[in-house]
């Protein structure tokens, strides 16, 4: 049970709640003492206007009927239940009439208000009472005698009590009423938190599957767990692509490397030195290989998660297309092709010249590969032009091309259309090329040179730049 | 397959001669490597090529050790405990010591070579790599003391470049060259006698820091060979089966 209690405190709305309540409580005991303060106020306030009231009264009554009128009319009011007090005093401030037994000594002496409540006991047949409080405005008239009218101050001292009662008595239910509300939202929020923890813990364990718990009333809980839930879809798509790409993986590098195995057995049998060496570096080509489609793995890796866009700076791409074309001219040369190239000067992106370099590389390889021999012209055309949606670097060739259906297939990492592999790659080049425009946003298109040629319709393979925006 | 560029050390291929008749007879390199397998192949490897490796195995002792002053090359991993690769070249560089270091590093190639060279690296090699790609540029750094890069003619044999004129003539005939052409011949001459991978030619005369992957640097190195050995006996520009090539006058 402490355990729970400390839990239920660790929880946020718990722990809001407690501050509520204890701004409630700080804000009541202000309003307690700012309402009795208030309310006394108003009730001395009254009081005064009452005792001025009274003595217009009594001065008139002076007035008409001269000292005998005055004490008539005195002693009535007197007598009234919760009457005022009234004194007549001598010159010397003994009590000639009135309806108070004693004074606080010194009361009389000087006019006007009372600076500060006094003490007196009121006269009564039973004989003298206990001490009462009052407060009073004291007249001296011209014939000596000092008249006083005042009240008890014992009615607002009780409204005080009964306010401060009723206030106090109204907060503590209020209080307890939010102690009930707090402990219970608590309960139900780390309920609910305990029920979404518990769900999470199986889909930690591995179970994607998993969802967390949608309740019907869709508060902030239940749109949180859906949008946990959206984001857990999502992850278990994700997760699954990845399982399909590591099992391409597998599948693909399983292959050379029971390729290698095999020649390294073969050179362990070979009783030739000759042809042993041979085959030792057969396996080391082989391994080469391998690395190559590592490093070509991870390079891709790295652009798609964007850590190498740290280096991007504004590149004369026109200059890499011219470079990239020199570089490859001889190549296609013994391939038996031409390469042709239309470049428009001075056409700048914001890129990184490694990775457009390599990436026109890749796409330059493919065209020279894939086109020598075939029935199509013998010609590789690279273009580079600029308009208003964009830079467009194409490179073209006449080669077997690839049939719509599969183009959006080749660019996945180790898809090669050429089944039997006789070509030699890595079936990364294209991944590597999208990989590098969604770096660059831009795009990597893939069409056909020339759709009418059924034998040789050709690959345009397209890269596009988003243009340069100053 | 001839593109290959992984050999094993001792074979007679590439810079791997053979302690008997090592290509740098005396070449002292430091090691920095914390993978201790990767480092005993290491030294091996360059034992057998003729030169010696001393090996420490974190940036502190690394630091140590460099700070003798007593190597031609070091090779640096870019990570190592104790003491990061970079902040090791950093401080070495800040001592005043300006052995060349060459960076290895498991991280991409872009960035990464970027901020090794800025750190004052002077070459950048990305793991995995083949031994003799290592080798070749090691030669290549720890010959750079004695590199002729004030020299404005390079000869080999009866073979000589010209740096200032942009001319080339072997036994006296000019050679007439293409821009590219020149700079790979450039770039070997400066070299001669030492093994220049592939990567090394496209690093230096194309300035793209890649594998290659494809014969294209081939094709260029054999234009090349066509103009400067047709009708003549000897030649001069050979291929290094399993790492590159070297132009050399055997005679």
């Amino acid at each position: 049970m402490t355990s729970r209690l400390r839990l239920m405190f660790r929880s946020t709305a718990v722990r809001l709640s407690a501050l509520y309540i204890l701004l409630f409580a700080i804000c009541a005991a202000f309003l307690v003492v700012y309402v009795t303060a208030m309310s006394e106020r108003i009730l001395a306030q009254q009081t005064r206007e009452n005792l001025v009231q009274e003595i217009g009264d009594i001065q008139r009554a002076y007035d008409r009927g001269g000292l005998n009128g005055m004490l008539r009319i005195m002693e009535r009011r007197a007598r009234q239940p919760g009457a005022n007090l009234y004194v007549v005093a001598g010159p010397t401030g003994e009590i000639l009439a009135g309806n108070v037994a004693s004074l606080q000594p010194g009361v009389l002496d000087e006019q006007g208000w009372t600076r500060f409540p006094f003490s007196y006991r009121p006269f009564s047949e039973s004989g003298p009472e206990r001490e009462h409080m009052a407060i009073a405005n004291v007249v001296f008239m011209e014939n000596g005698l000092r008249v006083m009218i005042g009240r008890d101050l014992g009615e607002p001292g009780r409204f005080r009590g009964i306010v401060r009662r009723a206030l106090m008595v109204a907060l503590t239910i209020m209080g307890i009423g939010a102690l009930f509300i707090w402990f219970g939202i608590g309960r139900n929020a780390l309920k609910r938190i305990d029920r979404m923890s518990g769900a999470s813990q199986k889909i930690m364990a591995g179970d994607l599957s998993q969802r967390l718990p949608v309740g019907r009333s869709g508060d902030e809980f239940d749109r949180l767990s859906e949008s946990l839930n959206a984001m857990l879809g999502r992850i278990e798509r994700l997760n699954e692509g990845l399982r399909q790409v590591s099992d391409n993986i597998a599948h693909d590098l399983k292959t050379p490397l029971t390729r290698l195995r095999n020649k390294a057995a073969d050179a362990l049998d070979e009783e030739d030195a000759g042809q042993r060496r041979a085959a030792l570096e057969g396996i080391i080509a082989e391994s080469d290989q391998l690395i190559r489609t590592f490093n070509a793995l991870l390079m891709i890796s790295r652009v798609e998660a964007g850590s190498i866009a740290a280096e991007i700076s504004e590149v004369d791409l026109s200059a890499i297309t011219a470079d990239s074309c020199e570089l490859y001219e001889p190549v296609a040369e013994e391939a038996g092709l031409r390469l042709e190239t239309s470049i428009a000067p001075g056409l700048r992106v914001k890129g990184n010249r490694e990775l457009i370099g390599q990436a026109m590389f890749n796409l330059l390889d493919n065209a020279i590969k894939y086109s020598a021999g075939s029935a199509g012209e013998p010609l590789v055309h690279v273009v580079l032009i600029a308009d208003a949606t964009g830079i467009r670097l194409s490179v073209c060739d006449n080669g077997p091309g690839v049939p719509e259906e599969k183009r959006e297939e080749v660019v996945k990492r180790f898809v090669r259309l050429d089944a039997s592999r006789s070509k030699p790659g890595t079936g990364l080049g294209l991944s590597l090329v999208e990989a590098v425009m969604e770096l660059h946003g831009g795009a990597l298109r893939l069409s056909a040179t020339n759709q009418e040629n059924a034998q040789a319709p050709g690959l345009t393979a397209t890269m596009v730049f988003p243009p340069l925006t100053s | 397959m001839e593109t290959s560029t992984r050999h094993a050390p001792a074979d007679e291929s590439g810079g791997a001669k053979g302690p008997a008749d090592a290509i740098v007879p005396h070449m002292k390199i430091l090691v920095i490597e914390d993978d201790l397998e990767a480092a005993a192949y290491m030294t091996k490897a360059f034992r057998e090529a003729g030169i010696v490796a001393d090996h420490a195995s974190d940036g502190e002792s690394g630091l140590f050790m460099g700070s003798e002053n007593s190597y031609d090359v070091m090779v640096v991993d870019r990570m190592l405990p104790r003491r990061d690769g970079i902040a090791v070249i950093s401080e070495l560089r800040k001592r005043g010591i300006n052995t060349p270091v060459l960076i290895l590093s498991a991280l991409g190639q872009v960035d990464d070579r970027v901020a090794g060279l800025r750190a004052g690296g002077d070459d950048y090699l990305p793991k995995p790599y083949a031994f003799s790609e290592l080798l070749a540029r090691v030669e290549v750094l720890g010959r750079r003391k004695g590199a002729p890069e004030q020299d404005m003619v390079y000869r080999v044999g009866d073979l000589e470049l010209d740096r200032l004129s942009h001319e080339v003539r072997r036994a006296g005939r000019e050679i007439l060259l293409q821009p590219r052409e020149f700079r790979l011949l450039e770039y070997l001459m400066k070299n001669a006698g030492q093994v220049v991978t592939r990567t090394m030619l496209l690093e230096h005369v194309w300035d793209y820091h890649f594998d290659p992957q494809t014969n294209v640097i081939d094709v260029h190195v054999s234009r090349l060979r066509s103009k400067i050995e047709k009708d003549f006996d000897k030649p001069l520009l050979k291929t290094i089966r399993g790492a590159g090539y070297m132009i050399k006058d055997e005679g």
